[in-house]
């Protein structure tokens, strides 16, 4: 009996282990191959790996003329100055919300959602042409625009969750100890909203570094940012230039998400929206 | 009022939208009294003490500190220290950082704030738990914390929103007096809100009953429980034995007439302004005494009525007897147990029976006979 139910419990592992593993092939294989390709120097058809490997292609990349420095610069400015903006914001506005008994509060909330409700191209096209005519495309400022209005959902939200999720009494207890309001909202507050905050600030950032639309009608041909420089290389058929400048946009996204998932706490994302 | 109080409200009257929480409140509380605001859910007693912290601004009515009129001042200007029923202990900071946080405001120098911090531990029984953050206490040791970061920076006025009502039933018997105890030694004017009778009754020097709204009566606390100016208050007291009656006045006395259950009886009206007529007579359970036969001698002073014991039931200390007389059921405590189905005699003290005009229009009832 012992024996059988040994031999039946290992034949359960089977379809766990082809799901897992299949899982796993459909999340690694495509990161593995991009891997792959950031070392490759040369691999064509039929061959399963590369037939030379090596790293002139980070070095074209890397180079003065390869525009990924200058790229990789652009992205960082313009998602550093996202999040700025989009904070000095999203701070007051998601205290108001959740501290104010404001009428039409999730209308205000929803409202937020509107620049994604439509389809981004008609958007940004629009966007680009109004821009161009005030002189804001091929800007640096231009592009933080479009990436704020595209942020501030996340930010509000978020910070909106934040606040409210730090009990009034606690804000209470400070003024009734002697504290004015805004020494209150610094030293109480701020620090208690500061997890819910950060979450905020790197999904921001992060949406920014993504953000491919906006900044081609924006941006392009002024100013260039690491998305565009993928879409280049990659309908190039330079792969290995397209998996470089990938990794160059995964690396930032998976240390945040670890760092988001460690401060967002339950409390603070069920309040989310709300 | 007198005016001549330390921290004065006059005709206090606050709403949430269209209803009315607070009508015409009118307290004087002199220097270093403990005041208890006692009333069930929904009384307004938390809105008031809100009202004085500055939390709420009451829709007419003013409070005064001394000459200083502070209706309108902001919590923090307002040197009152608030301690909240959850404590309100700050999460991110150490038991330390939050008793020291007040001072810290007042720009006391670092080593004053650091010897004051560690005296208000050791009189609060706090020592070595100052590296803590507040979610690794108990909850008897968060609200010593809660109560010595509000007495730290030596407020003029302490305000207590129900800071036991979270404790323990036995930690909060020995808290009440610690906190008396404390309150007595540092001279600190205390209004304290709380639901909980006996712990109004232990602590304070002057309880304020509130009901929707309105003051029903204030006195010491034998005066309350003792002298109930309305039957509202009668029955918050813990006189809930409830019995309809007929009498008229004679002289200075209340005289009972008698009826189907019950022999005639009176009162000494000692200055209660009772009119002849229909009256409801409350009392307490303690303070019926059962005897045995209908055949004693009927004591002059007080009521005896005919009953028949329905049920028995030991709560501890007595014997507590659901009796029927009449149409009524009351409650009467026996140091000897009864049977069910026996019949006895009730009889209530004069000094325990409390009689009200039925008549009397109920907004004239809840006016205090006697204010302190």
């Amino acid at each position: 009996m012992a024996g059988l139910r040994l031999n039946l419990s290992v034949l359960w592992w089977l379809p766990r282990g082809l799901i897992f593993g299949l899982m796993a092939f459909f999340i690694f294989g495509p990161l593995f191959n991009m891997a792959l390709w950031t070392v490759t120097e040369k691999w064509y058809f039929p061959h399963a790996l590369p037939l030379e490997y090596g790293f002139s292609a980070w070095a074209r990349v890397f180079a003065p003329r390869g525009g990924a420095l200058q790229s990789l610069g652009n992205s960082l400015t313009v998602a550093v100055l996202t999040v700025i903006v989009s904070l000095a914001f999203a701070i007051p506005a998601g205290y108001a919300l959740a501290r104010l008994k404001l009428p039409l509060r999730s209308l205000i909330l929803l409202a937020f959602l509107i620049p994604q409700a439509f389809p981004n191209l008609t958007v940004y096209v629009n966007v680009a042409r109004l821009f161009y005519e005030i002189h804001l495309n091929g800007t640096i400022a231009g592009v933080v625009l479009v990436h704020v209005s595209h942020g501030l959902v996340y930010a509000v939200w978020i910070a909106t969750a934040a606040f409210s999720a730090i009990d009034v009494e606690l804000e209470q207890a400070a003024r009734s100890l002697g504290a004015g309001a805004m020494r209150t909202f610094r030293d109480i507050t701020l620090p208690l909203a500061a997890p819910g905050l950060m979450a905020s600030a790197i999904f921001v950032f992060l949406e920014s570094l993504d953000e491919f639309t906006g900044s081609y009608f924006v941006g392009a041909p002024d100013v260039n940012m690491l998305p565009l420089l993928l879409y280049t290389a990659g309908s190039g058929g330079n792969y290995q230039v397209a998996s470089i400048t990938a990794l160059l946009l995964l690396v930032p996204s998976l240390i945040f998400m670890l760092i988001v998932e460690r401060f967002l706490k339950a409390d603070v994302l069920s309040r989310v929206g709300r | 009022m007198s005016g001549s109080g330390y921290l004065e409200l006059n005709g206090i009257a606050s709403r949430y939208g269209a209803t009315q929480v607070l009508k015409d409140i009118n307290l004087s509380i002199r220097a270093g009294e403990f005041v208890a605001l006692l009333g069930s859910s929904g009384c307004g007693k938390t809105t008031l003490l809100r009202t004085l912290a500055g939390f709420n601004a009451p829709s007419s009515g003013s409070v005064h500190i001394g000459a200083r009129d502070i209706t309108h001042l902001p919590p923090d200007k307002r040197g009152m220290a608030l301690v909240f029923q959850s404590y309100a202990l700050w999460p991110h900071m150490t038991v330390d950082e939050n008793i020291a946080y007040g001072l810290k405001l007042k720009g006391v120098p670092r080593a004053d704030i650091a010897a004051k911090v560690s005296a208000m531990q050791s009189l609060l029984g706090l020592q070595g738990l100052g590296g803590r953050k507040p979610q690794a206490l108990s909850g008897g040791q968060r609200q010593r914390v809660a109560l010595g970061r509000a007495l730290v920076i030596d407020p003029e006025i302490l305000l207590l929103d129900e800071p036991l009502s979270n404790l323990d039933a036995r930690i909060r018997l020995t808290v009440r007096h610690e906190l008396r105890a404390l309150q007595q030694r540092l001279g600190i004017t205390a209004i304290h809100v709380t639901h909980d009778r006996e712990e109004a009754m232990v602590m304070a020097d002057r309880i304020v009953i509130l009901d929707a709204g309105r003051i029903a009566q204030q006195g010491r606390p034998e005066e309350v429980y003792n002298r109930p100016a309305s039957p509202f208050v009668a029955a918050f007291m813990g006189a809930e034995n409830l019995l309809k009656l007929d009498g008229f006045v004679v002289g200075d006395r209340f005289v009972l007439s008698p009826g189907a259950v019950h022999a005639a009886g009176g009162v000494p009206l000692d200055g209660r302004s009772l009119a002849s007529g229909a009256v409801e007579a409350r009392f307490r359970p303690e303070a019926a005494r059962i005897l045995a036969t209908l055949d004693t001698a009927t004591p002059e002073d007080g009521m005896t009525f005919r009953g028949e014991v329905l049920a028995v039931t030991y709560p501890g200390g007595h014997w507590r007897h659901v009796v029927r007389t009449g149409a009524h059921e009351i409650l009467a405590d026996a140091p000897r147990a009864c049977q069910p189905g026996e019949r006895v005699a009730v009889h209530v003290g004069a000094d325990a029976l409390f009689l009200f005009n039925l008549a009397e229009p109920a907004s004239a009832s809840s006016l205090p006979a006697s204010r302190a």
